[in-house]
């Protein structure tokens, strides 16, 4: 019945790992997803990639527009492009 | 000979955050980097007729861009018609007066070769980017780098959650594979 309840499938450990790169997995989902990746190599090697990226994106996210930087930027481009057209 | 069209509609989709993390890595002040992004649209353009082709667009706006650090930089060094250049090594007011021994930056800081990377990462993060598929990059790009909230998305693009989680998998399987060869 534990074990049941404790093991899950390569697939649904995927799932949980990408949860877990936003911060959106619950502590249930990380226990089973350790359980899971205790035993299953593929697994433990898919979630060094999957924090890896997560960790690059993240050295970069201050050098990224933001929504309204980028909107600004917008709305002024296209006063000037309807002079041109 | 013209193998490639121009078309200033897409100009800040496509190209505001390419250029954008270009000037900032080079002028290190938002504000300014903004402005000379929007410059350089505006420059583009206005010359626009003077595009043969001969490079993809986006090279061809990274040439302008390149002249508008240039004469950013003109401009600040020659405020007073001097041939001298003005830095300021620390804003702080609360270090100024300081011998310049004592504000030698944290060797374990940034270092311009933290700085070079960090470019170069961008860009293969946004190659990268290009090579998926829309959709899967637009939501890849709400999730991670703007980091949106899952259900604004699902609303946004009306989407089920679970839709959601699939297509921000395939994208970072996706993305994890095209980076791997040189930043893993």
């Amino acid at each position: 019945m534990f074990m049941k309840k404790f093991m899950i499938s390569c697939e649904e450990s995927g799932h949980i790992c990408d949860k877990a790169q936003y911060k959106e997995a619950s502590i249930i989902e990380k226990v089973k997803f350790k359980f899971h990746t205790f035993m299953c190599a593929v697994c433990r090697q898919h979630s060094k990639n999957n924090t890896k990226l997560t960790q690059l994106i993240d050295s970069i996210k201050g050098n990224q527009l933001s929504i309204s930087e980028k909107k600004e930027l917008k709305t002024s481009f296209e006063k000037e492009l309807q002079k041109h057209q | 000979m013209s193998d490639h069209k121009i078309n200033p509609n897409k100009w800040i989709d496509l190209y505001s955050d390419y250029l954008f993390n270009y000037t900032i890595t080079r002028v290190n002040d938002r504000a300014i980097a903004q402005d000379l992004v929007s410059d350089t649209f505006l420059a583009g353009l206005k010359s626009m007729k003077n595009f043969k082709g001969e490079a993809s667009e986006r090279t061809w706006l990274v040439s302008i861009l390149k002249r508008k650090v240039i004469d950013h930089y003109r401009k600040i060094n020659s405020n007073k018609g001097k041939a001298e250049v003005r830095m300021s090594y620390n804003a702080d007011s609360e270090t100024e007066g300081d011998w310049l021994e004592e504000r030698v930056a944290d060797p374990f800081d940034k270092t311009a070769e933290d700085q070079i990377e960090n470019t170069e990462l961008a860009n293969a993060i946004d190659d990268c980017l290009s090579k998926l598929p829309k959709k899967q990059a637009q939501i890849f790009e709400m999730k991670t780098i703007l980091n949106y909230e899952t259900e604004t998305i699902c609303n946004e693009l009306e989407i089920t959650a679970s839709n959601l989680w699939v297509i921000i998998h395939r994208a970072r399987t996706a993305m994890a594979g095209c980076l791997e060869k040189n930043w893993f």
